[in-house]
């Protein structure tokens, strides 16, 4: 693993019932890397991402992540220690506001005694000032969460694992779901956070994967199918067999 | 504010804040004084409570009445409880007989202890040791046992109250939310443990007293706790540690610690990737709960003078949840008066008409939950907010 | 211990099996396929021991000369009327409180409250109890040395022919298939043409049927009275989830082994702290198969 390796996945398998979901996969990310991964339905993307943030266990393979053996660790240690992860679906707190939501993601004292003396100090309203200004929410702060648009709930869940401050940020689909206009504001939103961190994102939109990715990794039952530049990837005759014919 | 150009924010407290542009000083009158009477506001429902039990009810009632009000404040501290753990940690417990139960021995044991002492005929048992209380000599028990000694001290018994139960549902519920096992499992094991705790109370009568439980508790710490004087007595001091239980709920509530709460009963799993570990939280909120009722159980003991297994069993613990959702689930001041309503309740359905008693509970029990989830708060709420859209 | 009192004891815990087994069963059906924690099936298998000893005076009164067939008209009886109030108690309470199971639990805490003072009121405080007919009295004496009385062993044979029952009803039945592919994939059942709210109705109709029959078991081993069914729904609650709540073999094989503990235990211990003790074990044993005993692991 050389210097700039953040993120190192190796012969990384699991099984559901005895099928396969992922298949010894080795899987780099660098520091500061956008590293987006597509593939067909059932290619294991979701799976992948499932695995770095601890919820699914692996049945074989490491997964190592500044030292730390990920697949030993709980998701909220995985958490802590700099892995930040957006879903599919939004998941907000739809019963508090945004504000809350976003004080809830600072990263500090997540201990029941920490929480209970934690307040709201200047630091900390700073930053979720300027999070709610990055993420597009200045004037949502005080509505609940569970009122937002499906946009906007995406665009909070971002600006939650923004407060967290991780160095790896897993992103599945974070565009699902949105207006033009909201791809583009998101596209512009992920190149401006990517400064300092590293991403995974899966992504189906190829001209929102074009416009962000640094390097792309092709899924395909479980397996790598190619990876490289979009350029590279785009004109591998086996990627264009599994996406178009067959 | 809304509709203001002013960008709003939340200040520590959870209020709306206006964040003023720079070049207006932030001590703009207006805002102070703002801010002021919103304080107040959110002072009254707990400051009416105080005043409708420190000064109207003691006022209002003869010592027999008091004394009764008095204990249905001991359950008010378990639905008190429950509105941390169920209301807004999604933890339905049908255990809080338990620790009512464990809080309500401990300050009997004390008490037992100090009355045994006090008997020059008791001492004639424990030859050597110990005086050995007269149930336990009843059953042939010769020796104090060995756990029930530490109870003689005052300075022992009463931390213990809170500390023992808190400290049993902590490691409890931590081990059992570990394992991920949560919602309607932990209610029924719950239920299970508040049915083995009874059993075991009855099947080990030597040590507790069986199916009487522990009795003939005249004193605390010297002071008779019969006459008229200390029903007064008794009565401001529950008052007294419940508004101090619901400031503290309240304080807990407010906190960063009350909204992960939320978060974790509306999306536990989505808490664990903001960095929480939610067993964790859950424990603690129980651990709380358990304390709560503990302190209840010990205040009954002290104005009842007995501790008996039928206020630990499952349906008095099942009827403590009912307090807490005629009350209202999410409301620390709604469930006392939900725990005062149904004690006043119960004790005019038993002088007038028994056979309706069950029937009311039952309808409470169906009613509730069907068509009115946040009780008597919620309807509370839904009037005034109605007033204030009329105005 | 001499080996007939072991043996009378492992027929003593069978009794108690039996008793579990068919409220087990009916609450299985209820709470393990449809999710209803019905706090009430201990009520209700009072009610259907409260109908088979109506049925008994009825009998005794109008029908002496077919006092015989008392008992099995009133097993049927004790099927049809907790059947047709878990019916009413479907449509009126629980439909409307499907997607809240902690709503559910206080609800039909609630009818058994109701349930218990009907009872009172309408049958007396005092525990009644149906006189064994004159065919199940008696004793069957495989071996010398032990005798096995009638009723019991009738009753063991009854709980074996209402799993039977169940099974084939489940399995093999078309309301079972409709059962099944309703809990399973409600969505889909109901795009399929199934209507899935009739399909609850009647799945929780028996559900609270077999309660019934548990209480017309139950009157051949104890007498009945308000507060039976409380003494039971722990226990029943517990068995299921020892079993594996999806699994009926599981409720099945649980409730055997919670009788015979339960028969095992009360030799060295009081009957409370041996059931202390087995509420104890089973929580025990759950904490480290959290599933229960008979689950399949499934993708989450």
């Amino acid at each position: 693993m050389s210097q700039r390796m953040i993120l190192g996945v190796e012969d990384l398998s699991v099984s559901f019932d005895g099928f396969k979901a992922i298949d010894a996969l080795n899987f780099y990310v660098e520091e500061k890397e956008i590293h987006v991964v597509i593939g067909p339905n059932g290619a294991g993307k979701t799976t992948l991402l499932d695995m770095i943030c601890g919820k699914t266990k692996p049945s074989a393979g490491s997964i190592r992540f500044k030292g730390l053996n990920l697949e030993r660790m709980l998701e909220y240690q995985i958490t802590r220690a700099g892995v930040g992860r957006k879903f599919q679906n939004p998941t907000v707190y739809e019963d508090l506001t945004v504000a809350e939501n976003l004080e809830i993601s600072y990263p500090h004292k997540r201990n029941p005694l920490g929480c209970l003396f934690f307040r709201r100090d200047a630091v900390v309203l700073e930053e979720m000032r300027r999070i709610a200004d990055l993420v597009f929410l200045t004037d949502e702060m005080n509505r609940k969460a569970g009122q937002l648009s499906h946009g906007q709930k995406q665009w909070l869940e971002i600006g939650m694992l923004l407060m967290q401050d991780p160095q790896l940020l897993l992103l599945d689909e974070p565009v699902a779901g949105m207006s033009a206009r909201e791809r583009e504001r998101t596209g512009e939103l992920l190149k401006r956070i990517a400064e300092g961190r590293s991403m995974v994102i899966i992504e189906h939109d190829m001209e929102f994967v074009k416009s962000v990715a640094h390097k792309v990794t092709v899924l395909h039952q479980g397996k790598k199918l190619a990876e490289g530049s979009m350029d590279r990837v785009q004109n591998d005759p086996r990627v264009i067999e599994v996406y178009l014919g067959s | 504010m809304k509709g203001s150009k002013l960008p709003i924010a939340c200040d520590a407290d959870n209020r709306l804040e206006v964040v003023l542009p720079d070049n207006v000083h932030p001590t703009s009158i207006s805002r102070t004084v703002r801010l002021g009477t919103e304080r107040l506001r959110r002072l009254y429902p707990i400051v009416i409570l105080a005043i409708v039990l420190l000064l109207v009810i003691p006022a209002a009632l003869e010592p027999f009445r008091l004394g009764l009000v008095g204990k249905y404040l001991c359950f008010a501290f378990c639905a008190v409880g429950l509105v941390l753990a169920w209301g807004y940690g999604g933890i339905l417990s049908l255990g809080q007989g338990i620790f009512f139960g464990l809080g309500s021995y401990i300050m009997a044991m004390y008490m037992k202890l100090e009355a045994t002492s006090a008997d020059p005929a008791a001492a004639v048992f424990g030859a050597g040791g110990p005086p050995v209380p007269d149930f336990m000599t009843w059953n042939s028990v010769d020796t104090l046992p060995w756990w029930w000694a530490p109870f003689e001290h005052v300075w022992f018994a009463l931390p213990a109250i809170v500390l023992l139960p808190s400290a049993a549902a902590f490691a409890l519920a931590y081990a059992i939310f570990r394992k991920r096992i949560g919602g309607i499992y932990f209610s029924i094991v719950t239920m299970a443990l508040a049915s083995i705790f009874v059993l075991v109370i009855i099947g080990q009568q030597g040590y507790t007293g069986g199916t009487n439980g522990i009795t003939n508790l005249p004193t605390f710490l010297g002071y008779s706790v019969q006459s008229d004087q200390a029903v007064y007595t008794l009565y401001y001091v529950s008052a007294g540690l419940l508004i101090l239980t619901i400031l503290a709920g309240t304080f807990v509530l407010k906190s960063r610690l009350g909204k992960v709460l939320i978060a974790i009963r509306d999306q536990e799993d989505r808490v664990r990737f903001s960095g929480y570990d939610p067993a964790m939280f859950k424990a603690v909120i129980f651990a709380i709960a358990a304390a709560f009722s503990a302190v209840g159980g010990a205040l009954f003991t002290l104005q009842l003078g007995f501790a008996s297994p039928s206020i630990s069993g499952i349906a008095p613990s099942i009827e403590m949840v009912i307090y807490t959702a005629v009350g209202g689930r999410l409301s620390l001041i709604g469930s006392v008066y939900g725990a005062l309503l149904i004690g006043g309740a119960k004790s005019l359905f038993s002088e007038q008409f028994t056979n309706g008693w069950m029937y009311f509970m039952g309808a409470l029990f169906i009613v509730i939950p069907m068509f009115l989830r946040t009780g008597l708060a919620g309807l509370v709420s839904l009037v005034s907010h109605k007033k204030v859209r009329a105005s | 211990m001499s080996v007939d009192m072991l043996l009378s004891q492992i027929f003593n815990g069978l009794s108690l099996f039996t008793i579990l087994a068919l409220m087990a069963i009916g609450l299985a059906i209820v709470f393990g396929l449809m999710g209803v924690i019905n706090m009430a099936h201990g009520e209700l298998m009072a009610m259907g021991a409260y109908m088979t000893y109506l049925t008994s005076v009825i009998f005794s009164r109008w029908l002496p000369g077919v006092m015989g067939a008392s008992f099995l008209v009133g097993i049927v009886v004790a099927f049809l009327t907790t059947a047709a109030f878990g019916l009413l108690l479907e449509t009126v309470m629980i439909r409307h409180l499907y997607k809240r199971p902690l709503d559910t639990l206080l609800a039909t805490w609630g009818v058994s409250l109701i349930l218990q003072q009907v009872f009172r009121q309408v049958f007396g405080p005092i525990n009644v109890s149906v006189p064994t007919a004159s065919w199940l009295q008696g004793a069957w004496s495989p071996m010398p040395g032990l005798d096995l009385p009638l009723a019991r062993v009738f009753i063991i044979a009854l709980t074996l022919a209402v799993a039977l029952g169940v099974y084939l009803f489940l399995f093999k039945s078309r309301w079972g298939l409709r059962i099944r592919s309703v809990m399973q994939n409600r969505a889909m059942a109901g795009a399929a043409g199934i209507n899935t709210a009739r399909v609850d109705a009647v799945t929780f109709a028996v559900g609270c049927g077999l309660a019934g029959v548990a209480g017309s078991a139950l009157t051949m081993i104890a007498s009945t009275g308000p507060a039976t069914g409380q003494q039971y729904i722990v226990d029943a609650f517990i068995v299921v989830v020892f079993g594996g709540v999806e699994s009926l073999i599981g409720t099945f094989v649980s409730a055997f082994m919670i009788g015979q503990m339960q028969s095992l235990f009360e030799m060295p211990f009081s009957g409370s702290m041996a059931k202390a003790a087995i509420l104890l074990l089973v929580i025990v044993a759950l904490y480290f198969r959290p599933s229960g005993l008979f689950s399949i692991k499934v993708r989450r």
